[in-house]
């Protein structure tokens, strides 16, 4: 029986210079953090990122990692704007690829499908068909209409991080909303879901709800136990966003030698400190 | 007890739901938030609204609430779900707005040119969607030149204009309901569907509104006040929806 049980640094070295990565989660929202820290610590560069973007692609902008952002958004939800995000943009280190939200689903749904587009309204008349000029439309055969021919997104990865797992990579989502992790998966080539707590197959079920575990082993390829993984966003009901640390980290954009600071308070430190850190910073709040 | 301009903001909120019956409200910020829950608390009982996450409320919860509190949720409605809605054109969306020109193009996504933004804000979030799927509105706290202008800088939200050009899947049904800011209330209730004052908010002249607005506004022979808000709808919003008085954080009077 396979056991797909990883660390973040074997994710990591499966990545390479150039690839399109998926990251799961939504906004300040269960993000895959201790993978995103990991490629921060890596000499990847050139990747392009696409994602219901939150710290994670801003942390990825602000280490130089990013040759293209594809979003609807980047948000850290309880602070709307996100300042490195904001700032790749304003200097335009970055290039970007900027979607309606549901834009981005069928994108990734057309990749999980093996179609080249999917047809929709949304983008008709709006900035998005002028900014991304390689758009094309269709002509329904049905009724004539006129739709916008939403291309594929296909993924080298999707990184994804979920409440729990087992060793053979089925992920389980213990919060109220799973946002589009499946879709990423199944979207992408190789998927890698870090999780909170590695389990046995059998305690499954009995943790929450059948349909709760929302991603097969079918669509990953390695599973990391990383407690505290998605901090300092939220993993409801396992811990709340820090907004302690996400305050921190908004700030560090204005100071100085800001990013440099906070990366050396929290990136290029053992995990394990990490976790230590956070655990005691969610105490306090 | 006397009506703030936040109450009154409010109300307006709500009255941009009234007629809708049993769709998804989705309010964006605090004053549509209290407006679409005081809406199906009072004239729209049936109005399906949410805690903002992905819980359909089945009771209003206050404004403040924290995740943790407890809440009587009567459907799931996730991201996903959320998407699927819009499709349906079951829904009112309130956003707000960065920028909205006469016929409604709306921006939330940056300022100055897109390929490199003087300041770079959301991104168009779901707003292309939702102006080509079902009604919208918004809502716009700080009336001003600023914001009211001839011409946005990116297109998020679809005016009625760019909706027309863009063909029947962009306007057939697209509909721009109302504009509430903290001056007055507007619609595009006119024959080419450009920007009309529909009322202006207690305290508040004609002529402060047209020149906070940097273009050429529809104006009715008169204009009339908008409705203040009733004793029972003020009662509610202090019991029930806004006891911490959230609302009058987000109005610029």
């Amino acid at each position: 029986m396979i056991d797909k049980r990883v660390t973040e640094a074997d994710v990591v070295a499966e990545l390479r210079d150039g690839m399109t990565i998926g990251v799961g989660g939504w906004g300040s929202r269960r993000k895959p953090m201790s993978i995103i820290r990991e490629i921060l610590r890596s000499d990847l560069k050139d990747l392009t990122v696409v994602s219901y973007g939150g710290p994670d692609v801003g942390m990825l902008c602000a280490a130089g990692k990013v040759r293209k952002a594809i979003y609807g958004f980047v948000s850290l939800d309880s602070i709307p704007l996100e300042p490195y995000f904001r700032a790749a943009r304003q200097n335009k280190t970055i290039e970007a690829m900027e979607l309606d939200e549901g834009m981005l689903q069928l994108g990734l749904r057309a990749a999980a499908w093996r179609v080249s587009f999917l047809p929709c309204r949304a983008g008709m008349g709006s900035a998005i068909t002028e900014v991304n000029p390689e758009f094309a439309t269709v002509t329904s055969p049905y009724d004539g209409q006129e739709l916008l021919a939403m291309p594929a997104i296909a993924l080298d990865v999707a990184l994804l991080h979920s409440n729990r797992a087992d060793a053979r990579g089925n992920a389980q989502y213990l919060g109220i909303d799973w946002y589009f992790d499946d879709l990423f998966a199944l979207a992408a080539e190789k998927t890698f879901v870090s999780c909170e707590q590695v389990v046995a197959t059998e305690d499954l079920a009995s943790t929450g709800p059948v349909e709760s575990i929302r991603v097969s082993r079918l669509f990953t390829d390695g599973v990391v136990e990383a407690p505290f993984g998605a901090h300092f966003t939220h993993c409801v009901p396992d811990y709340y966003r820090d907004e302690t640390i996400q305050r921190e980290y908004v700030a560090s954009a204005k100071a100085d030698d800001g990013w440099a600071t906070f990366r050396a308070r929290y990136i290029d430190i053992p995990e394990s400190d990490y976790q230590a850190l956070a655990r005691a910073s969610l105490a306090t709040t | 007890m006397s009506a703030t301009r936040a109450d009154v903001c409010v109300v307006a909120c709500a009255e941009a739901f009234r007629g809708d019956g049993e769709i998804l409200a989705s309010p964006i910020g605090v004053v549509p938030t209290l407006g679409a829950r005081l809406a199906a608390l009072t004239f729209e009982p049936d109005l399906v609204y949410s805690d903002g996450d992905a819980a359909q409320l089945g009771a209003p919860i206050s404004v403040n609430a924290s995740p943790q509190e407890p809440r009587v949720i009567e459907a799931w409605l996730p991201f996903a779900r959320m998407l699927d809605i819009v499709w349906s054109g079951r829904r009112h969306v309130m956003m707000g707005a960065t920028q909205i020109d006469r016929f409604g193009n709306q921006n939330i996504a940056c300022i100055g040119p897109w390929a490199q933004p003087k300041s770079q804000l959301l991104g168009v979030r779901g707003a292309p969607g939702n102006t080509v799927n079902h009604p919208t509105s918004y809502w716009i706290p700080k009336h001003d030149l600023r914001s009211f202008v001839e011409k946005v800088d990116c297109v998020s939200g679809v005016g009625y204009d760019r909706a027309a050009a863009a063909g029947p899947s962009a306007s057939e049904f697209h509909e721009i309901r109302r504009v509430v800011t903290n001056l007055a209330v507007l619609d595009f209730e006119t024959p080419d569907n450009s920007m009309r004052l529909r009322s202006v908010h207690p305290g508040v002249s004609v002529s402060e509104v047209v020149a906070a607005t940097g273009f050429a506004l529809v104006q009715p022979d008169v204009v009339p006040e908008t409705r203040s808000p009733t004793g029972e709808e003020l009662a509610l919003l202090d019991s029930v929806l806004d006891p911490d008085k959230m609302r009058a954080a987000e109005v610029s009077s």
